[in-house]
């Protein structure tokens, strides 16, 4: 197989103050094979990926390109020497058009016009239409991830990486990307698919190699192991199955009836006459691809944006005009999808991030003056119940990692004992283990008698937690189905299917 | 009692400080930067080109030096915001004050001295001012239509994607903190060479900070620069007129007149347009994390 790798890496080695990003890596990539890269959230796949991109020089070891020794200075040499990347937090400039965009990740553009043509040929070639004199801010995430690929695909990349580029994609617009991946593929060209979603790795890739901790613990066909195996492989220890029992739906907690809301953004979407039950031991499963109206919803319902009268009730007791204070007192949780910036002050201990949300329902500060020890103890309450890890109550938020924050965030509303509690994006780049620990605590809540709304862009993690699910779509909210029985196929239709993209129609 | 050519040509020199100061800030705030020291740098340039016009008699080597030393004092700001990480607020306007108060220092000398005479260009207009107009629709050019211009404004709008793609951040808004302070500088000789004619404390009188204004109400855009430095021009002639003409009207009130057009037209333009025009990462600063 190595007198057909065109790309090979032996022996790379990364360290970072206090963590080794890359400990002795060796794999190769096959020409013409779609080639995963699996692990998860610090497993070092992303130290990697800038490694062959020759944005971080590893401290040991050598990679093969194409059968020549390649040690890439910069981007530039790594791009002259045939490797394009996609990058997974999009790396465009959204003021700026479509073509000017792609110009800036060539080195040698062509003139503007002979540049809007090649642009029209190869996405007509794979199937991406897109208008070069659009503005980014106007595409959709499916769109942007185009101005991405077809950017790549312009400096005739040998080998092409992919770093997590299905996580804002609808299963649709997935279906159409691998489409364009497999044309690619089969025209010679190799790809390296960075992800953690174990499914499309299993029906896409040719091949997988697994990191662990910044090591390569397995190299594998995908296709000869369940997605549990790979799981197995890539957490380094048996997944535990979630636990949905115990659950009985009771009265309706939570109506909401006509909400309508403007944007919050020019970006925004506004939410038009919104209307929804939520029953006491339920989860309701709120879907859609970002930017159709969940934050304006989870404002909504949080208070930090009142709505008209008589459109939020919380256990019969108008909430619409009411504060995200007075509505924690009566009940009604929430936890937004921005753990830095909107659920947690990145500079703020743990303690005064606990205080400000809990002071209302845990009486941390009565008459305005501060219980210190009762708001620590509070916290070590969070950080012991969901195992965050953190050096202590006093580390400031923005020092823990994603998922331990996100664990915190989560905790922190759970232990309030809600009624009813909305969460947004509660597993967003946090890492199986964490994952599975912050699901199973919203369904032990919903368990324990409280309505727990998820909106999230995760399918899977709402079919697994939903009771019933809803498709939020353009800020209108589909009616409720049961969960059970629902396939992706039709979650994925009632997102509104592939937003216009089409499949590639040219014979590969 | 008004001659509209003569108004106009005045109007001309009036906006010519204006904008350079304000063209050159458009490319260091385009390039992601924000500079507030643009006060300073003028007043150096008007200083700095006024000593070298005295000494040589040639008011073109003194536009020359007053470029030079603009840009040598941006350089300040630049090592300090670029490289060792410094607020770019706090640095700019310790570079307005840093530079008021250099040029009262070595200005003293030179108090009371008359400045060279010198050439006009075509159409009785001095040469800066022709040189000032050029810089308008090439600066345009350069920021849409040259590779250059495009990775300054890629690096503007998100400094982490253009490092990304490989663009060399630092290198680029070092470069253009450079240019905004010879572009500061040119403008503020401009005032102490070819307007006033000889140096006084501090008489740059706030041009600077027009200029940072106009950088906004353009839009970072070149011609809305032009607009917008004709605007202020234009009404400080017209009130000069009103003045000379002998118009019931305070001194004070018309003095303030220009100030208050400036303000009045950024309110009205800022409150029409959808969202900000302003460079995605203006004012942060950017650290490679890798």
């Amino acid at each position: 197989m190595s007198e057909n790798a065109i790309f090979r890496a032996e022996g790379l080695s990364k360290t970072y103050p206090g963590v080794k990003a890359n400990d002795n890596i060796t794999f190769s990539v096959t020409e013409g094979c779609i080639h995963a890269l699996l692990g998860e959230n610090g497993a070092g796949k992303s130290t990697l990926v800038k490694t062959i991109y020759g944005l971080v020089r590893p401290d040991e070891g050598r990679m093969w390109l194409g059968g020549q020794a390649f040690a890439p200075a910069d981007p530039h040499a790594a791009r002259a020497a045939g490797v394009g990347l996609v990058f997974q937090h999009f790396s465009l400039f959204d003021a700026m058009s479509v073509a000017e965009n792609i110009a800036l990740g060539l080195d040698n553009p062509p003139p503007r016009r002979e540049l809007a043509e090649r642009i029209a040929t190869i996405s007509r070639d794979y199937g991406l239409p897109l208008n070069p004199n659009r503005l980014i801010a106007d595409l959709s995430a499916g769109e942007r991830q185009r101005v991405e690929i077809i950017r790549a695909l312009l400096g005739h990349p040998r080998l092409l990486i992919m770093d997590e580029p299905t996580s804002v994609l609808t299963p649709q617009e997935a279906e159409i990307l691998f489409a364009t991946l497999r044309q690619l593929a089969g025209a010679g060209t190799s790809i390296l698919y960075i992800s953690h979603k174990l499914d499309e790795i299993r029906t896409h890739c040719d091949r997988a190699t697994i990191l662990r901790g910044g090591r390569v613990v397995d190299s594998c066909n995908p296709r000869d192991h369940t997605a549990r195996e790979l799981a197995a492989m890539m957490v380094g220890g048996e997944m535990r199955d979630i636990d949905r029992s115990g659950r009985r739906p009771g009265e309706v907690l939570l109506q909401v009836r006509d909400l309508s809301l403007a944007p919050l953004s020019i970006d925004g979407t506004s939410l038009k006459s919104l209307s929804l039950d939520l029953r006491a031991g339920e989860v309701l499963a709120i879907g859609g691809v970002a930017g159709n109206g969940q934050e304006e919803l989870l404002s909504a319902l949080s208070g930090e944006i009142t709505s008209a009268p008589g459109t939020i009730a919380l256990e019969g007791q108008d909430m619409s005009r009411l504060g995200p204070v007075a509505r924690r007192r009566a009940g009604l949780l929430a936890a937004p999808e921005d753990r830095l910036g909107h659920a947690a002050v990145p500079g703020f201990s743990l303690v005064e991030n606990a205080l400000l949300t809990a002071a209302p329902r845990q009486d941390l500060a009565p008459g305005g003056m501060i219980r210190r020890a009762a708001a620590r103890s509070f916290t070590e309450r969070v950080i012991a119940e969901f195992d965050v890890r953190t050096p202590g109550p006093d580390t400031a938020a923005s020092a823990l990692s994603g998922g331990n924050l996100q664990k915190f965030v989560i905790g922190r509303e759970v232990l309030q004992d809600p009624h009813v509690l909305v969460v947004n994006q509660p597993t967003w780049g946090v890492d199986a283990g964490a994952a599975a620990a912050i699901r199973q605590a919203l369904l032990n809540l919903a368990a324990g008698g409280a309505g727990v709304i998820v909106i999230s862009q995760d399918l899977e993690e709402l079919l697994e937690l939903g009771d019933r699910f809803c498709a939020l779509n353009e800020g209108r909210l589909s009616d409720p189905r049961p969960t059970d029985g629902l396939s992706l196929d039709e979650i994925g239709l009632m997102l509104g299917g592939a937003h216009g993209m089409e499949a590639a129609h040219v014979a590969a | 009692m008004i001659d509209p050519v003569s108004v106009f040509l005045m109007l001309l020199s009036a906006a010519t400080p204006l904008l350079f100061a304000a063209l050159g800030e458009l490319i260091v705030e385009r390039s992601g930067v924000l500079n507030l020291g643009v006060e300073g740098m003028m007043i150096t340039g008007a200083l700095a080109g006024f000593a070298a016009a005295d000494a040589t008699g040639n008011p073109l080597i003194g536009f020359a030096v007053a470029a030079i030393a603009g840009c040598a004092i941006s350089m300040i700001f630049g090592v300090l915001t670029q490289f060792l990480l410094a607020n770019q607020v706090a640095t700019g306007l310790a570079l307005a004050l840093f530079g008021l108060g250099l040029t009262a220092l070595f200005g003293k000398p030179y108090e009371g001295v008359k400045a060279p005479s010198m050439a006009l260009g075509p159409l009785r207009i001095h040469w800066i001012v022709w040189l000032g107009l050029a810089m308008v629709p090439l600066i345009w050019w350069f920021l849409q239509r040259s590779r250059a211009g495009l990775i300054l404004r890629g690096i503007g709008e998100n400094h982490h994607a253009a490092h990304a793609l490989g663009h060399k951040v630092h290198l680029y808004r070092l470069a253009a903190i450079g240019f905004g302070g010879a572009m500061a500088g040119i403008g503020g000789a401009y005032i102490s060479i070819a307007t006033v004619l000889q140096w006084t404390e501090g008489m740059t009188a706030g041009a600077g900070w027009i200029a940072l204004a106009l950088v906004v109400f353009s839009g970072w855009r070149a011609f809305g620069v032009l607009a917008g430095a004709w605007l202020f021009g234009g009404v400080t002639v017209l009130q000069l007129r009103l003045q000379a003409a002998g118009i019931a009207v305070p001194v004070q009130l018309l003095a303030m007149a220009p100030y208050l057009a400036t303000i009045i037209a950024l309110v009205v333009i800022s409150a029409r347009r959808k969202g900000s025009a302003a460079p995605g990462s203006l004012g942060k600063i950017f650290h490679a994390t890798s």
